[in-house]
């Protein structure tokens, strides 16, 4: 088992957190910008798990600090999933070009 | 045999990931989304953290993306679809994120030489071994996380009231 390079893995990380960065850039609905930033969440994940596995097998702390981020993804999403409901209520879109009340 | 399902694997998550940015409709990408967690989890088995892969499904796929789904469902967002940016955003979304890219991979490129290659050990990922690490050593940031769950649970909750938060 585990003939597969490190450097293979970190490859398919970053990949992911580049299609993250570009959906977060060139979207402008609000529910796909925050799928993109957890697309960026879980390269980060990929990362921490693989260094885990090839750098320190015995330790546990790339499992943990996985499973926070994952938490704290969780938390995230409720409290913009009720900004975006908010937004909705205010604006009648969720398109953020249109939210520019603060701009003008 | 693992080798192979690493690449197929990989190809369906950068496929999926992908989907997820370029579909028009918002409940589109959510599915693809989905599958991109399911492939993602996939990748943790692979890595030797198995109740990770079944945290990661269980709370994203089947908590956040459901979540997401039914906020597009509730709110009818999937009628429009709405135009991308203009082509300069764009252009400047691929030439910084491909640059920034181009960095991490030649740095990456070297990670190879640290790897120490440790056999598969089925039982390192399993709920045993990490409850007890996770109840002794890291004690203090549960309690931290379970505050932070109630925080965001209050904040969604007045976020969401009709009268509170901003004024219409």
């Amino acid at each position: 088992m585990s003939e597969i390079p490190l450097s293979h893995i970190l490859f398919v990380s970053t990949a992911l957190f580049f299609i993250g960065m570009y959906g977060m850039f060139t979207r402008r609905n609000m529910i796909t910008m925050l799928m993109s930033i957890e697309l960026m969440l879980n390269s980060v994940n990929i990362n921490f798990i693989a260094f885990n596995k090839y750098l320190f097998p015995g330790n546990l702390d790339g499992l943990f600090f996985t499973i926070f981020i994952i938490t704290i993804a969780a938390a995230e999403a409720a409290v913009a999933i009720a900004i975006i409901i908010n937004l909705y209520r205010n604006h009648k879109s969720i398109d953020v070009e249109e939210a520019d009340a603060l701009k003008h | 045999m693992s080798q192979y399902l690493f690449y197929i694997l990989s190809l369906l998550t950068a496929f999926s990931a992908m989907m997820v940015v370029f579909s028009r409709k918002p409940v589109y990408s959510v599915l693809y989304m989905i599958f991109c967690f399911f492939t993602i989890a996939g990748h943790y088995i692979l890595l030797n953290a198995q109740f990770l892969a079944a945290v990661h499904v269980i709370v994203y796929s089947g908590a956040i993306m459901v979540l997401f789904l039914y906020v597009i469902m509730m709110l009818n967002l999937n009628k429009e679809s709405e135009p991308h940016k203009s082509n300069i955003a764009k252009t400047a979304a691929v030439v910084s994120g491909g640059l920034l890219l181009m960095v991490l991979v030649s740095v990456f490129k070297s990670a190879d030489g640290l790897a120490i290659n440790p056999a598969f050990d089925s039982q390192i990922g399993m709920v045993e071994v990490l409850g007890m690490v996770l109840y002794e050593k890291y004690l203090l940031p549960f309690e931290v996380s379970a505050l932070l769950f109630l925080t965001a649970m209050i904040g969604a909750t007045m976020l969401g009231k009709k009268e509170g938060g901003a004024q219409s």
